[in-house]
């Protein structure tokens, strides 16, 4: 096949990019230059620097870190075990099955079973430790939202490690190593790729949440996604909303670029 | 590649079977013709036996949609694309929907059944001499409290509200006007006050609120409290009438500083197709009978002075729900002010918000 045949079939992927990718950013980078009024204005971008906002952009980040950090903490060892299991794509069906349900229903649920008389407090209370509130605390947040993520982060890694060659570490215990160096040194190396798509699959989205903060959080955290959402409803203050949405763009699109360069260096080595 | 044909080829013949399916469903329950109406409400906001009772009355088939926010509704009215003949937005939305000109003037000689409605609901500040909608129910902003986790407080005054016992303890309604307006009540101000050092008063006696307050929440806020999650919640009338039906313990009470009353309202937009279905619509709506055995059905006030009278006394004599003229006196609307007004209420509101943790 010539390559020109080959770029006429591309053309359906360009379309569909300019279309549903770069219009709509160029969208809000035309929008967050308007004010309420509808005049072509920096002021959007003035505002956003004020500490009302860097105080929500401090808080989003310190979140969206903590979900990455706990996600990642469950699941490489659940990853790891699953690569041990006898019926590896049952289990991998298992964890992909949350996915298939509506992110506001399992929400829902947590409500009721975080709630002052849901089976948690009443586990919490024969346990002989009593009742505390769990719902709309920072903790219910991070744990709702590291259990909604958890699927994004155990599949790169567990596609990672099942790349991984099986007789480097039968090589790397005939050479003494404990199980600790092993790990340290020959399997997090090697799967470090899988863990990096991981993260951003995670703090990505992480970092713009908006539904949770207010059913699980009660508005008690405050991210950034919250702000875009309030600005386009309710204060139909479109410039702001799209100003954030730029910050939380460039600052996705920085994030991807240190991830991904780091992992062009490696591979050019 | 054969394969991925078949699939593909599958997938097209079973999309035109549904499609067929649909329309021929839609044509044997009458959704073809021209004599529908669509109208766009609340969700569970009317007695579905009165939409059966007007299609066997007028012979027009009611298409019934729901919306769950005025701005949900405004966002895909303003777009367009939708002929909705009839639409239930509140006040300030029709305010809003009058200055975009989405809206149709009503010819009052086709509403006869208007004279029904009492005067005080006419002619409100968002829509002056009702050339755009009619009223269908209204309501108040209070305090719903469960007794029995108050530690015997009760409440007459927004300021109630920041009694150090209710530590950890309320739950308020996620609404920029609600809250701000609650805070510019409790300090004796109009709840349209747009004085910069009224409203920055406003935010400080907020932040002083912050430890009483255990989450700003939407909708959920009906389940939170039938479930009594919190003592204490600043709830729309409505919500408060179906929380109590849940849940018989709790009481509900508006301020004596006063508060904000709201009122939803029938409209006609500029793009319906059956304008005549629309009037025949409003006007069955208006009639006492079919207004009373709708307010029963909701659980809302209504606004039909006829229809009050009909209503069993229990309902009527209410006075959480039908308060006396001393306190509907100090209820106010809320005013639309401006995006520019808005924008800085929710900016204040935010900062409380940020204030919380």
């Amino acid at each position: 096949m010539t390559s020109k045949a080959k770029q006429v079939y591309l053309i359906p992927y360009y379309l569909w990019i300019a279309l549903f990718v770069i219009a709509p950013v160029l969208l809000i980078l035309y929008y967050s230059l308007f004010d309420l009024n509808g005049k072509l204005t920096l002021s959007n971008y003035a505002n956003f620097f004020a500490p009302v906002y860097l105080k929500m952009t401090l808080s989003s980040f310190w979140y969206a870190f903590l979900i990455t950090v706990f996600s990642l903490l469950v699941a490489y060892p659940a990853a790891w075990l699953l690569t041990r299991t006898k019926h590896k794509q049952l289990w991998l069906l298992l964890i992909i099955l949350p996915t298939w349900i509506n992110l506001l229903l399992k929400t829902y649920a947590f409500i009721g079973i975080f709630g002052t008389f849901g089976p948690v407090n009443s586990i919490l209370d024969v346990l002989g430790i009593g009742e505390k509130q769990i719902l709309f605390t920072g903790f219910s947040f991070v744990f709702v939202s590291v259990y909604i993520f958890i699927p994004f982060m155990i599949l790169p890694i567990f596609s990672a490690l099942e790349d991984l060659n099986p007789t480097l570490l039968s090589a790397a215990r005939d050479l003494g190593a404990s199980g600790w160096t092993t790990f340290r040194r020959v399997v997090f190396p090697l799967t470090v790729s899988g863990v990096r798509s991981g993260c951003m699959a995670v703090f990505i989205p992480a970092l713009s949440l908006f539904m949770i903060t207010r059913l699980i959080a009660g508005n008690r955290v405050i991210t950034l996604g919250t702000a875009i959402e309030q600005h386009f409803l309710v204060t139909q203050d479109w410039g702001m909303g799209s100003t954030v949405a730029v910050f939380l763009i460039v600052v996705m699109a920085l994030v991807m670029v240190l991830a991904g360069g780091r992992k062009g260096a490696r591979n050019g080595k | 590649m054969k394969q991925l044909v078949n699939a593909f080829l599958a997938v097209m013949i079973a999309a035109f079977a549904l499609m067929y399916l649909g329309a021929w469903m839609n044509k044997s329950e009458g959704y073809s013709g021209g004599n529908t109406l669509t109208i766009y409400n609340w969700g569970d906001y009317i007695d579905p036996e009165l939409l059966t009772q007007f299609q066997k009355e007028t012979g027009i088939t009611v298409i019934y949609q729901t919306f769950d926010s005025n701005e949900a509704m405004l966002t895909k009215i303003e777009q367009g694309g939708t002929n909705f003949d009839l639409v239930v937005p509140s006040d300030y939305a029709i305010a809003k929907m009058k200055e975009e000109n989405l809206l149709l003037q009503l010819d009052h000689s086709k509403l006869p059944n208007l004279s029904h409605i009492d005067p005080r609901f006419m002619s409100l500040s968002f829509d002056e001499g009702n050339r755009y909608s009619v009223p269908y129910f209204w309501g108040t902003v209070g305090i719903i409290y469960n007794p029995e986790l108050t530690h015997g407080l009760t409440f007459k005054s927004w300021n109630d509200l920041w009694d150090s016992r209710l530590k950890n303890n309320i739950l308020l309604l996620d609404g920029a006007r609600e809250v701000m307006g609650m805070a510019l009540n409790s300090l004796h101000y109009s709840l349209n006050d747009t004085s910069e050092e009224h409203l920055q008063g406003a935010l400080k006696k907020l932040n002083a609120l912050s430890p009483n307050v255990k989450a700003i929440v939407g909708d959920e806020i009906k389940m939170l409290l039938a479930n009594e999650e919190a003592a204490v919640g600043l709830v729309w009338s409505g919500d408060a009438a179906e929380i109590m039906d849940e849940n018989d313990k709790l009481d509900y009470v508006v301020p004596e500083e006063g508060s904000n009353v709201w009122a939803d309202n029938l409209v006609i937009p500029r793009s319906a197709a059956n304008v005549e279905g629309a009037y025949k619509f409003i006007n069955f709506m208006l009639r006492p009978e079919v207004a009373a055995q709708n307010a029963e059905y909701v659980g809302y006030s209504t606004p039909n002075k006829d229809a009050l009278a009909l209503l069993p006394e229990d309902i009527s004599g209410d006075e959480r729900f039908y308060p006396p003229k001393a306190i509907t006196d100090k209820l106010e609307v809320y005013d639309n002010l401006g995006k520019r007004m808005l924008a800085h209420y929710n900016e204040l509101f935010l900062k409380f918000k940020m204030n919380n943790d």
